[in-house]
């Protein structure tokens, strides 16, 4: 017998995107204020782990067709990549540059390389985390 | 490179190929390719005799390793030269004899090519080199060849246990000898012992001196089977015969006499190296030919045999030292002759321990057994082994006109004149060698009768006999004919030897005894009129044949010895005794319980800790650095504390992991407090998963069982706890305490959005200025997922049966 949780799975669909959204600030405050590529990463899994407990796995992942393990090697991939680039430049292995740029929408904003390699980490993080606690939970 | 370095060479080369000659030619017996190699070598050497007369003989170097001085120096000079020539004389004969000795198709010949090969160049290299490192390679070389060759037979057990048991004692020996060569270099600074004897004049006062001397004396002694090291002799007989004639009576055996008299003209003259010397020798002389008489084994006797003659020579070696007491200018004293009788002897002993060896392998390969209490009665069946036994065992005991008879006399004229001396206080201990050189050689001598006529004569038992004895094949008789008529020869005409290897030889072990271009005077002669020594032998032969005579009558005085004290046993049991005690010892401490694992390392810990923090006053407090503490930091710390000390009282795991839960959020409230945001928010995700993380683990455990009392309580887990929690906040206290230079904070929080861009300070760090560490991090957690994700996945279906290993017996 199945039991009937609707207020929680309305309630996940609506709290999630607030989850992500605030993980997706995290991640982009990281730079001036708390937050950053771990905890904005630990974040959207925390999003994600919501809706696996609301529904369950199998529904999590039709939606999210996604092998968080790839994600985990994307994330790993992206980060020495980043590392990697500064020899382009003649510069020592992870060496870092910013500089200010005028956006449309945006206006004058700052773009750093050591947000690339925050994206790295994150990836990583959300893969770790989901690779976890997705093969925790799938096991029987 | 010169012809002496692939003299060495030459028989690792051939070595190689020997199993080759055997898998490609079958046909042909092994050795016959193998005999031309010592053959060669041989003549070689024997040209080389005028080179060494006249001069300082052959030297050639091949650098090895230039930067720690050792080189691959060959010397050839007369002590050299005669080891040479009895290396590879006696070596072709050994050949020739196991060509007949050995079956081609039941026998594994091409490995005992092999190994005696090895052998022979190794053997080569240890009396050639003149460098001490590598001559000590070559004599490791020489102990791991007769390992090999001892157990030749390996599926026998007694093999195995006696090439182990040479293996462990000569080894010893050779890490002795090499911590020895190690001191001499300290002292002398180069390992080329030519240039240390150049130096030997002044090392006598030095501290070294002693040590040096006593570890290289060890490693003689053990190779020559001295006392007590001789008890691997007798089990080595359990190698082919042809081995034992080589090996263990002409030449490895004698690497420990080459060592003693090579090393003495750096030692000579010390009164350490003189009673050492002669009285190991002279121990050893005595046991070995009393022990002989015990057994009934013809290997067996002449193992016992060998030590004792090994004794005597060194005795010699030892006496003659004394020579060099006296210094430059006195050649003529009287105990040079010793050093002529050692070397005499040691020629001779090669000559007839060889040939009964070989005439002991042709009666136990014509009737199936060694034992003397199966066999008798041989002289007419086997006629030629007879009169080669025969002069073989008379020139062992000493009766002319045989060679052994020659050195016996000298070696009594060396032990009279030992017993006149008046220093190295002998004036109270020199009567006893020549009361136990005379017993010795009166032991000797029924031995030697024993080997002979209990072999040869008395009653024909041919029913304790596997085969009909008969007289042996032509080719396994040639070698030991060779070998006797030298015997016989250097009996009669030992002043050919004297001129061509005797001097040269004792240049080469007493070289400060001569001035440039002078050179000893050795004439041998078979009568040196009524002297004492000849009464001696006189005596020798009364008493020796009475109580052969009356061998019956008094043997069974051995039974009276237990079995028990033996040096045999001795070792025995302490080899058994070092197994179990280091299994004793180890299965204490290695008790596979995590828990007394724990208890080791964190003890370690914390002694060594607390031992350095005030051995070394590293110890101090100092408030000044302290900022002042709100009452929230007070509070947050008393629930914390409260928490954590509750844990290991609580009796249920959920409370324990909601404790555990506890202290981490209120490490979280700490980070706020502390003001640490990132710090926050990162340790409030990660307490939550991991408190997550420990009841998804909780749930799946066994049912818990209902644990009333308190978990137990061991006093030194308090003692080591608070240990470690004390060590701990001292250490804190200290570092805090003794900061010595000021932090690099100030430059990240000046830099940080100047050079980075950012104002999130501790990103920063993370992202830019540390990013290695972070970059390193992400590794681990993805390393950490595959981890959980393999453990998960690749189960195996079934739990695989636990090694052996992981289930205690003795608990």
């Amino acid at each position: 017998m199945k039991i009937n949780d609707v207020i929680l799975q309305t309630a996940a669909k609506i709290v999630v995107f607030i989850i992500l959204t605030f993980s997706i600030y995290l991640f982009f405050a990281g730079h001036n204020n708390p937050g950053g590529g771990f905890i904005g990463g630990l974040m959207t899994a925390g999003g994600l782990v919501l809706l696996c407990l609301a529904y369950d796995t199998k529904t999590i992942r039709k939606v999210l067709p996604v092998d968080f393990r790839i994600v985990t090697a994307i994330g790993l991939l992206v980060a020495t990549l980043t590392g990697l680039g500064s020899f382009l430049f003649g510069a020592p292995f992870l060496s870092h540059t910013f500089d200010y740029f005028t956006l449309p929408l945006l206006g004058k904003t700052e773009l750093a390389t050591a947000t690339l390699f925050e994206i790295g980490v994150y990836l990583t993080v959300v893969g770790v985390s989901m690779t976890i606690i997705l093969s925790i939970g799938e096991d029987r | 490179m010169s012809l002496l370095h692939f003299a060495i060479l030459i028989p690792f080369v051939v070595a190689a190929a020997a199993p080759l000659f055997y898998k490609y030619i079958p046909k042909v017996h092994t050795g016959w390719f193998v005999l031309p190699v010592p053959l060669y070598l041989f003549v070689y050497f024997l040209m080389q005799l005028s080179t060494v007369r006249t001069g300082d003989g052959v030297q050639a170097t091949v650098p090895w390793i230039p930067s720690l001085d050792i080189a691959f120096t060959v010397v050839l000079d007369g002590l050299s030269l005669i080891f040479a020539l009895l290396i590879t004389g006696i070596g072709a004969l050994v050949v020739l004899y196991s060509i007949y000795y050995l079956d081609k198709d039941k026998e594994a010949i091409h490995r005992f090519y092999l190994y005696l090969l090895l052998f022979m160049g190794a053997m080569l290299g240890v009396v050639l080199s003149d460098n001490l490192v590598v001559l000590y390679g070559f004599w490791e070389l020489t102990s791991l060849s007769s390992f090999l060759l001892i157990a030749f037979w390996y599926r026998r057990t007694k093999s195995r246990y006696g090439a182990q048991k040479s293996m462990l004692i000569t080894v010893f020996g050779g890490f002795a000898m090499l911590a020895g060569i190690i001191l001499l270099y300290l002292m002398t600074g180069t390992f080329s012992i030519r240039e240390i004897i150049a130096q030997a004049g002044a090392l006598p006062g030095q501290d070294l001196f002693l040590p040096a001397m006593i570890l290289l004396l060890i490693g003689a002694f053990t190779k020559s089977a001295q006392f007590p090291f001789h008890i691997w002799l007798p089990d080595a007989m359990e190698a082919p015969t042809p081995v034992s004639s080589y090996l263990h009576s002409a030449t490895m055996v004698k690497a420990g006499l080459y060592l003693v008299a090579r090393l003495t003209p750096v030692f000579g003259g010390a009164a350490e190296w003189f009673w050492l010397v002669s009285a190991v020798g002279l121990l050893t002389l005595l046991w070995g030919s009393v022990s002989a008489i015990r057994h009934t084994d013809l290997k067996a006797i002449l193992a016992f045999s060998t030590i004792s003659q090994l004794g005597l020579i060194m005795t010699l070696l030892g006496l003659g030292s004394a020579a060099l007491y006296y210094g430059i200018g006195d050649a003529g004293n009287v105990y040079v002759i010793a050093i002529t009788a050692a070397v005499f002897h040691l020629i001779n002993h090669a000559t007839f321990k060889g040939a009964l060896f070989m005439v002991v392998g042709i009666v136990d390969h014509e009737t199936g057994t060694r034992d003397i209490r199966y066999l008798g009665g041989l002289m007419t069946l086997m006629p030629v082994s007879f009169t080669m036994a025969l002069i073989g065992t008379f020139s062992m005991a000493g009766i002319p006109p045989f060679n052994g008879f020659l050195s016996k006399e000298m070696f009594f004229t060396a032990v009279l004149h030992a017993s006149q001396m008046d220093f190295f206080s002998m004036q109270t201990w020199g009567i006893l060698f020549p009361v136990l050189a005379w017993i010795a050689s009166v032991f000797t001598f029924i031995y030697s009768m024993i080997i002979v006529f209990k072999t040869f004569t008395g009653k024909f038992q041919p029913d304790k006999l596997d085969k009909t004895p008969h007289e042996a094949p032509v080719g396994m008789l040639i070698s030991p004919v060779i070998l006797v008529s030298l015997v016989v020869v250097f009996g009669l005409f030992p002043n050919i030897l004297s001129y061509t290897l005797i001097e040269p030889a004792m240049a080469s072990i007493l070289p400060s005894l001569l001035s440039p271009g002078d050179y000893f005077e050795v004439k041998i002669s078979m009568w040196h009129g009524w002297q004492p020594e000849l009464f001696m032998t006189l005596g020798i032969f009364i008493l020796g044949t009475l109580l052969y005579l009356s061998l019956r009558s008094w043997r069974s005085v051995y039974q009276l010895i237990p079995e028990k004290w033996s040096l045999n046993h001795l070792y025995d049991s302490g080899l058994k005794l070092l197994e179990r005690g280091s299994l004793g010892i180890t299965r204490t401490y290695m008790t596979g319980s995590i828990r007394q694992y724990f208890v080791y390392i964190f003890g370690f810990f914390a002694i060594i800790l607390l031992y350095s923090l005030f051995k070394l006053g590293a110890f101090q407090i100092t408030a000044d650095s302290y900022a002042e503490i709100s009452v929230y930091e007070v509070l947050l710390l008393a629930a914390m504390i409260f928490a954590a000390v509750a844990i290991p009282f609580v009796n249920s795991r959920l409370t324990a992991i909601i404790l555990l839960g506890a202290v981490g959020y209120l490490m979280t409230t700490f980070f706020v407090v502390l003001r640490a945001p990132d710090l926050a928010l990162t340790q409030m995700i990660v307490e939550t998963v991991s408190v997550t993380l420990f009841l998804l683990c909780f749930y799946h455990l066994p049912k818990l069982k209902k644990e009333i009392s308190a978990p137990k309580f061991k006093i030194t887990n308090l003692i080591i706890s608070i240990g470690v929690g004390v060590t701990v906040t001292l250490l804190a206290l200290s570092a805090n305490g003794s900061r010595l230079f000021d932090p690099i904070a100030d430059f990240f929080i000046k830099e940080s959005y100047n050079l980075a861009g950012g104002n999130n300070m501790v990103n920063v760090i993370l992202a830019d200025f540390r990013g290695f560490d972070t970059w390193l991090e992400v590794m681990v957690l993805g390393v950490a997922s595959l981890g959980i994700y393999s453990l998960i996945k690749l189960r195996m279906a079934e739990p695989l049966p636990l090694e052996g290993g992981s289930k205690r017996e003795d608990q």
